[in-house]
């Protein structure tokens, strides 16, 4: 979340958007605001706990220090002798694939299940022969966004995870925990690397995280990146171990080289944007990136600056 | 060489028997696992299994929940069938089972003795069935098989007269065809069933729509267990499938094919061509099987919209008739998405809807999440 000033802003705003929207969600959504604890080993990851304290405080973000007795406390299923934690409030998991439902839904757009093969100035293509005309079009195809305008520098690479669902264990874990570890492998772009991330659903339900390989688009899952990803995971939280596994899954995160996203009008396609390349927080930030983008096709300031976002940055 | 057989059925039994015979001279070593308890797969569970030829390791109560920890030069996957469940109101009440599921049961020990038994579905599981409840003390209320006589008459002058024996050995005056449970009533246990237009009385019901192929491993290790050359061997040289995970046959082509994919990856194909003309003949009892108790349409219509389809997740009719596939019912309802992981909604699902199953993950069943980290060799 504060990897840069821009990717702060950009979750900040996201966030207090899916606050407001929070109290009219179905419950199919499963909004549940359990709290993000960003878990520190030893002392000098406390000392970047108390650094990402200060930072989210001048930015109009409080938390909480957690010792490690308090840290304890909150999770007592953790190993012994972690440092502490910060605990971030407000942070909540939701259920993506009916969070999506639900705000197609409130948007009353039409859903066409068809597949575009391209995007022009005001149309897209389908693969079935037939062409939409628009006056906008958002190009919000994930990883594969680039595919859809070949003529367009799209600067988005797979980088795929692992996910392993338990069955359901009420209270075995209260909040989404995070290593602080999780900043220096999420930060190195290059290569693979596995962090400690555990999320709860509303179901009792774990998700367990987390794993980064770069340049592998197979969605088979890699039973030694798996095995390392566990690894991870059970030793910061030994318990893991025993809990019934029940699925495991694999997805591409679409990342840029800035780990910012791609948002705003596509250089050289007039009335076509893009909205993509999210790497691993775009559901997060989705409401975020919908705000600033339709600010910007309506002609309204958006609440956040779009430039560091722009698409042709790189260029 | 080391040749894995997975599954310790009819078809499992008969390859591990053929294998240790063939690679006997050459002193590779043969394993056979299977999940259960014991040896002998659906239909000698509870005893009766052939006993296992010395040579042969046996790992028991070791379910094979994804491909990654098996190393083999040869594979045999014999990993059977089990039985489909078709949703109808009030089939998730207790004292509702699957026809296998509850002769398994009294194999274990349940007592059904002076009980009123149901038996509904279809195929020739159902007369064995009730044929065993029945010697066991339960009374038998009904036999109801939703094949009409006519496929029933042509499927029986089809059968060789070993079979016709044993039909008649187990036939039962209740057997009623042409007859289904539209709905099964009670509280807190089954109570009644109607079926037939009429309403039945019963401490158990005992239902089973016939038989889908345990098709899960096959799929992880990237092989069709219905695409095998004459030697039962996948498009991957070292791995065969026999038995009914290659579809619904009976015991008889079961044993047949264990045997030739047994031998064939011992090497010996000369004998393994020897059981050939076998097959061929259990193959069209297969057929005919699947012709005479094909299921009849109006199965697909018994559920109301708050009848559950998916029992792991409480998910109902009526959540997933709107939706448009297989992957959007999952993701949108979690159907399929609890600890069976689909094993018997799916089916029913496909039945009902026509929609094929998505990709099969491991684990094929709920597995300690910390053998997922013994895994070794770390990536690069
Ligand atoms: C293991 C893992 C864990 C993650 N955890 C988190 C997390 O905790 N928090 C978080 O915020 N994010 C997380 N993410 C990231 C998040 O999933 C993505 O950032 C997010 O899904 C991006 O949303 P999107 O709408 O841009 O793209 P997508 O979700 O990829 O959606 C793109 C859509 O476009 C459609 N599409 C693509 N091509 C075409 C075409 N040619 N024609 C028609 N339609 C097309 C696709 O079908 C899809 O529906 C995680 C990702 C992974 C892999
Ligand atoms: C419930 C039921 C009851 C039946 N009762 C009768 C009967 O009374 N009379 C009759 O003539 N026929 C009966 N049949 C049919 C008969 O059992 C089959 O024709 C025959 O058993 C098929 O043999 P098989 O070896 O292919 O499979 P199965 O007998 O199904 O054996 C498969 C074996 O593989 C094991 N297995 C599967 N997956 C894995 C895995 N991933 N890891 C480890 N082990 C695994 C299972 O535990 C099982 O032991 C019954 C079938 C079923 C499903």
């Amino acid at each position: 979340m504060d990897d840069s000033e821009a990717q702060f802003a950009l979750t900040r705003l996201s966030r207090e958007l899916w606050m407001e929207l929070s109290p009219d969600l179905p419950r199919s959504v499963e909004y549940e605001a359990c709290g993000t604890l960003w878990v520190a080993a030893d002392e000098e990851e406390m000392r970047e706990v108390r650094r990402k304290q200060e930072f989210y405080a001048s930015r109009g973000v409080s938390t909480q220090i957690l010792d490690a007795l308090q840290l304890r406390e909150a999770e007592p299923n953790l190993r012994d002798g972690l440092a502490g934690a910060l605990l971030v409030n407000q942070d909540s998991v939701v259920y993506p694939p009916c969070a999506a439902v639900e705000l197609i839904a409130r948007s009353g757009a039409t859903v066409l299940r068809a597949r575009s093969v391209g995007i022009e100035s005001q149309k897209v293509m389908l693969a079935n022969g037939e062409s939409l005309e628009a006056g906008v079009i958002i190009n919000a195809a994930g990883i594969h966004a680039g595919a859809l305008m070949p003529s367009v520098s799209v600067p988005i690479a797979p980088r795929k995870g692992h996910l392993l669902i338990t069955d359901r264990y009420p209270g075995f874990v209260r909040h989404q925990l995070v290593e602080l570890g999780y900043l220096k492998s999420a930060h190195s772009t290059t290569g693979s690397s596995v962090a400690f991330n555990v999320q709860p659903r509303r179901t009792g339900q774990l998700l367990i995280g987390s794993s980064r390989q770069f340049g592998v688009n197979s969605p088979d899952i890699d039973a030694p990146m798996m095995a390392r990803m566990l690894r991870r995971a059970t030793d910061f939280m030994p318990g893991i171990a025993r809990l019934s596994a029940i699925r495991s899954w694999t997805g591409v995160r679409a990342a840029t080289p800035d780990k910012l996203p791609l948002i705003g009008p596509c250089p050289g396609l007039p009335h076509a944007f893009i909205a993509a390349g999210h790497e691993g927080l775009g559901i997060t930030t989705s409401l975020g990136t919908a705000r600033i983008l339709t600010d910007h096709i309506v002609g309204k300031t958006p609440p956040i600056p779009l430039s560091p976002y722009l698409p042709d940055r790189h260029a | 060489m080391k040749i894995v057989i997975v599954g310790a059925g009819p078809a499992g039994l008969a390859a591990a028997r053929s294998a240790a015979e063939g690679v006997a001279r050459s002193g590779a070593d043969v394993t056979l696992i299977d999940g259960n308890h014991s040896t002998g797969g659906q239909i000698w569970r509870g005893g009766g299994a052939p006993e296992i030829e010395t040579g042969v390791a046996t790992l028991l109560n070791t379910r094979v929940a994804s491909p990654d920890l098996l190393t083999f030069d040869k594979l045999i996957l014999a990993t059977g069938a089990r039985e489909l469940f078709l949703p109808f109101p009030g089939w998730t009440l207790p004292g509702v089972f699957g026809a296998g599921g509850l002769q398994a049961l009294v194999k274990e020990g349940l007592d059904v003795r002076n009980k009123r038994v149901v038996v509904a579905g279809t195929g020739p599981l159902l007369l064995a069935v009730a044929h065993y409840l029945k010697t066991h003390g339960a009374d038998i209320r009904l036999i109801a098989e939703q094949a009409p006589w006519s496929k029933l008459i042509r499927f029986g002058a089809a059968l060789p007269s070993r079979k016709w024996l044993e039909a008649l050995r187990l036939w039962n005056p209740c057997f009623s065809p042409s007859t289904w449970v539209t709905e099964a009533q009670g509280t807190t246990h089954v109570k009644s069933v109607s079926a037939g237009g009429k309403k039945i009385p019963c401490d158990y019901l005992a239902i089973g729509y016939g038989l889908v192929p345990n098709t899960e491993l096959p799929q992880l290790m990237k092989v069709d267990p219905c695409a095998l050359d004459e030697y039962q061997r996948t498009s991957n040289p070292a791995i065969f499938c026999a038995g009914e995970v290659t579809g619904i046959g009976g015991v008889d082509l079961s044993i047949v094919e264990g045997s030739i994919a047994g031998y064939a990856a011992a090497g010996d194909v000369e004998k393994a061509r020897a059981f050939f003309v076998q097959r061929d003949r259990w193959k069209r009892f297969g057929t005919a099987l699947a012709e005479a108790f094909a299921l009849r349409p109006e199965l697909a219509q018994l559920a109301r919209p708050d009848t559950f389809v998916c029992r792991c997740e409480d998910v109902t009719y009526q959540e997933l008739v709107a939706k448009a596939s297989w992957r959007e019912a999952k993701i949108h309802s979690r159907c399929g998405m609890g600890p069976c992981q689909g094993r018997v909604c799916g089916p029913a699902v496909e039945f009902l809807f026509g929609w094929k199953p998505d990709s099969v993950r491991p684990p094929l069943f709920p597995t300690p999440s910390g053998s997922f980290s013994m895994i070794g060799n770390e990536p690069q």
